[in-house]
């Protein structure tokens, strides 16, 4: 990814602007993961990226993991499954597929792919395996992995677009086949598949005191079921463990190799962007190749050479009493007093306005209308350019910290998406790299 | 108010902020509360402008009136070590188990007994008392995981209670969901006045409720202030174009002509009113959804210059003024 030195912008000068499009249209990018905190627009970006890559030519199918109902319909799919499904009125010459990640279903498979009928179906009815398979929080992350792995099997697509679930350390995904790996060769396996393969005498002898001690502890603290549970579940997961672990492997050097790269997303709020710091951080430490940062909502404005103070400022001038700029006739009645204890002339205090004259003639109302709008048009482009310096805040700190992360900018939309002509949309402003500025105030 | 509030919501509400200004809120007047942090983000350090926070209740802020704030980070892991201590004096035991790897498996590999622990912990404090006969806390408020995941996290004893039928940790978690389940304990769902937020409000409320987990209230944050009203939204609709112009232009923004520098400013300035229009519209409806859930609302405004310490004060007063003490 090399940036456009020639695609500078007013917002975005210090950072490197992230071209989208040569990623997305480059066919040795084989699979995107979108990353970030929740609640900055990951899946949103999953899905818009998706079809804009497959509306571009490819053959791509999007890994959701909790996607709004809206965002499924969105895709013009009601219920999105652990199957892939192909995504209606795309145009172009590319396919689009879409599925969310079941978590239950996916390990399932895994266990009927790994093990003989019979086991399986003692792996899939012992009641350990029931709750830790329905979501014991963590093994969504390790199913994510798998299911990427499965879909890069399949070779089926030339583009997996994924996004990842919404977890507590931002970066578990990454660590779960790791942590699987050191499950899997820790002692602790070994010892509880061992009493029930070889009755208790290979584990006395793996841990002779120590062992009889820790299931006898185990066995205190857990419950005698719960315990044999947990030993018959290993046991009989124990060849099905191998083939997860290789794969888990596989996947994560699959997130290494060159075909793969990761897009941070991040919404302009101090919180979102700490975060995504830090995922930018972990995956230089993971050596996991980062494409750039994806910031969602950024917000812009086509006035933006008038300063919030001077808006603001002119506000008050128009609620003040004017003189000067009145048509004909109509001076005195709006020469009302001070209300804003801010006047400029103090010496232009006047006694009490005449409140209900009868002489306030309906065009002045409308001319005060006016004038009202105005000031309120100007106050909500002070509170615009308020938050423009605090989100460029914000993102300078990011930029200091990480200059050599590549930033698209995607303008805030005031709704929410709806169907596949809003996901187009946020394709656009995605590509487009920074925000599109409605009606430039121009020279 | 329930001795254990906890606060969650969809990723991005600003649920830490909230559940910390809510600490804020119940400790005024002399009051004692701990805030509770799960999932290791050390939020609660950053909101309070504090070096990240150990396994360990320390006081992070003084309320109003004499009130203290306690804050907790639960490590999970450390938490398992305690509570083997505590409850079987197993400490030694405990050392063996973790170099066994036993450890981990509990609060990685099988996370669900990580969520036992986390809760476990929370309802520990609840339950604390002093020499006195006095509870160690007035409040806890738990700064939960997000909406998706709430029942879930909560109810985990439920299910931990059905795999271990016998045995202590049956037992710890039976005690855990008397706690949850009972009036002692409220949940609030922070969200926006936006669609999906909204939504996964009324999805976790209706899982909630379906538990029989005792939903608490509505928290709307960061709500906007309103700067144009319904007058100024239909006046814009069919604005005179040049009467917003010379109205600029007297407030001295430069020419009306057409090509001045007021005249240029018209089109962007109505086009961020339309905008606002939209969002306007679209509040309303939201707010109208959340109000059919027939649950008490709270908003909480949007703080112009970003969220810090005083900010955090500032909305604990808010709260307080809208009965939340």
């Amino acid at each position: 990814m090399s940036p456009d030195p020639a695609h500078t912008h007013h917002r975005l000068s210090p950072a490197r602007v992230l071209a989208l499009d040569p990623l997305i249209d480059d066919p040795k990018t084989r699979i995107v993961v979108c990353c970030g905190s929740g609640g900055v627009g990951k899946t949103t970006t999953a899905a818009a990226l998706g079809l804009r890559a497959a509306e571009r030519g490819r053959k791509v199918v999007v890994l959701t993991i909790d996607p709004a109902r809206r965002l499924a319909q969105s895709m013009g799919i009601d219920s999105l499954d652990n199957t892939p499904r192909r995504v209606k009125d795309v145009d172009g010459e590319g396919q689009l597929d879409a599925m969310m990640l079941d978590m239950k279903r996916t390990f399932d498979e895994i266990v009927e792919a790994h093990a003989d009928a019979e086991r399986a179906a003692a792996i899939l009815n012992n009641p350990f395996y029931q709750s830790l398979s329905a979501g014991f929080a963590g093994t969504q992350e390790y199913m994510a992995m798998e299911k990427l792995g499965q879909l890069r099997a399949r070779d089926e697509w030339d583009l997996i677009v994924v996004d990842t679930p919404p977890s507590r350390s931002a970066l578990d995904f990454l660590d779960a086949p790791k942590r699987l790996g050191s499950f899997l060769d820790g002692r602790l396996i070994r010892l509880l598949t061992a009493p029930a393969k070889l009755g208790g005498r290979a584990g006395m002898k793996f841990l002779n005191v120590g062992m009889s001690m820790m299931t006898g502890t185990l066995g205190k603290l857990l419950g005698g079921q719960l315990l044999k549970d947990v030993q018959t579940f290993v046991a009989a997961m124990d060849t099905t463990f191998g083939g997860f672990r290789t794969r888990a492997d596989a996947t994560y050097k699959l997130l290494q190799a060159p075909g793969t790269a990761f897009l941070v997303v991040a919404a302009p709020e101090r919180d979102a962007l700490r975060e995504a710091a830090y995922f930018v951080e972990r995956l230089a430490a993971e050596d996991m190749p980062l494409a750039g940062l994806v910031l969602n909502r950024v917000h812009g404005s086509g006035a933006d050479r008038l300063s919030a103070e001077r808006a603001l400022a002119a506000a008050e001038n128009l609620e003040e009493p004017r003189i000067v700029d009145q048509e004909g006739g109509k001076a005195g009645l709006r020469n009302s007093p001070d209300t804003y204890g801010s006047s400029e002339s103090p010496a232009s205090e006047t006694p009490a306005p005449d409140e209900g004259s009868p002489a306030v003639a309906e065009n002045t109302e409308k001319e005060r209308s006016v004038d009202q709008l105005t000031a309120d048009l100007l106050r909500l482009h002070a509170e615009r350019m308020q938050l423009l310096s605090r989100e460029q805040r914000t993102r300078d700190r990011f930029t200091a910290l990480h200059p050599e992360v590549a930033v698209a900018e995607v303008a805030a939309l005031p709704g929410d998406v709806h169907d596949l002509a809003g996901l187009r949309d946020i394709g656009n402003r995605l590509a487009a790299g920074r925000p599109e500025l409605p009606e430039a105030a121009g020279e | 108010m329930s001795r254990l509030q906890v606060v969650s919501g969809k990723g991005g509400t600003g649920k830490t902020t909230v559940a910390a200004a809510l600490a804020l809120a119940l400790a005024t007047e002399g009051k004692r509360t701990l805030l509770v942090e799960v999932e290791g983000r050390q939020g609660i350090a950053q909101l309070f402008e504090t070096e990240a926070l150990p396994y360990e209740e320390r006081k992070i802020a003084v309320a109003p009136g004499g009130g203290e704030v306690y804050a907790l980070a639960i490590d999970p892991e450390l938490a398992l070590l305690d509570y083997l201590q505590m409850f079987y004096k197993l400490g030694g035991a405990g050392r063996a188990l973790k170099k066994l790897g036993a450890i981990d498996f509990a609060t990685t590999i099988a996370p669900g007994l990580r969520d036992v622990l986390l809760t476990g912990k929370a309802c520990e404090a609840v339950r604390r008392k002093e020499k006195s006969g006095r509870f160690a806390y007035d409040y806890v408020v738990m700064d939960a995981p997000p909406t998706g995941r709430i029942t879930r996290f909560l109810n985990v004893n439920d299910e931990v209670a059905g795999l271990a039928k016998i045995g202590p940790i049956h037992n710890q978690a039976q005690a855990v969901m008397r706690v949850l389940k009972s009036p002692e304990t409220a949940v609030h769902l922070v969200t926006l006045l936006e669609e999906m937020p909204v939504q996964e409000t009324a999805d976790g409320i209706a899982e909630l409720q379906a538990a029989r987990l005792p939903v608490g209230r509505i928290i709307v944050n960061m709500v906007r202030p309103e700067v144009l009203d319904r007058a100024d939204l239909e006046l814009v609709r069919d604005a005179p174009r040049s009467a917003v112009a010379k109205s600029l232009s007297a407030a001295g923004l430069g020419g009306a002509r057409r090509g001045g520098n007021a005249e240029k400013l018209v089109a962007p300035l109505l086009r961020q009113a339309e905008e606002y229009a939209e969002r306007y519209e679209l509040e309303h409806e939201q707010r109208a959804a959340l109000g059919e859930l027939g649950l008490p609302l709270h908003e909480l405004p949007l703080l112009a210059e970003g969220m810090d310490l005083a900010g955090l004060y500032e909305l604990a007063t808010e709260l307080r003024e809208q009965g939340m003490k």
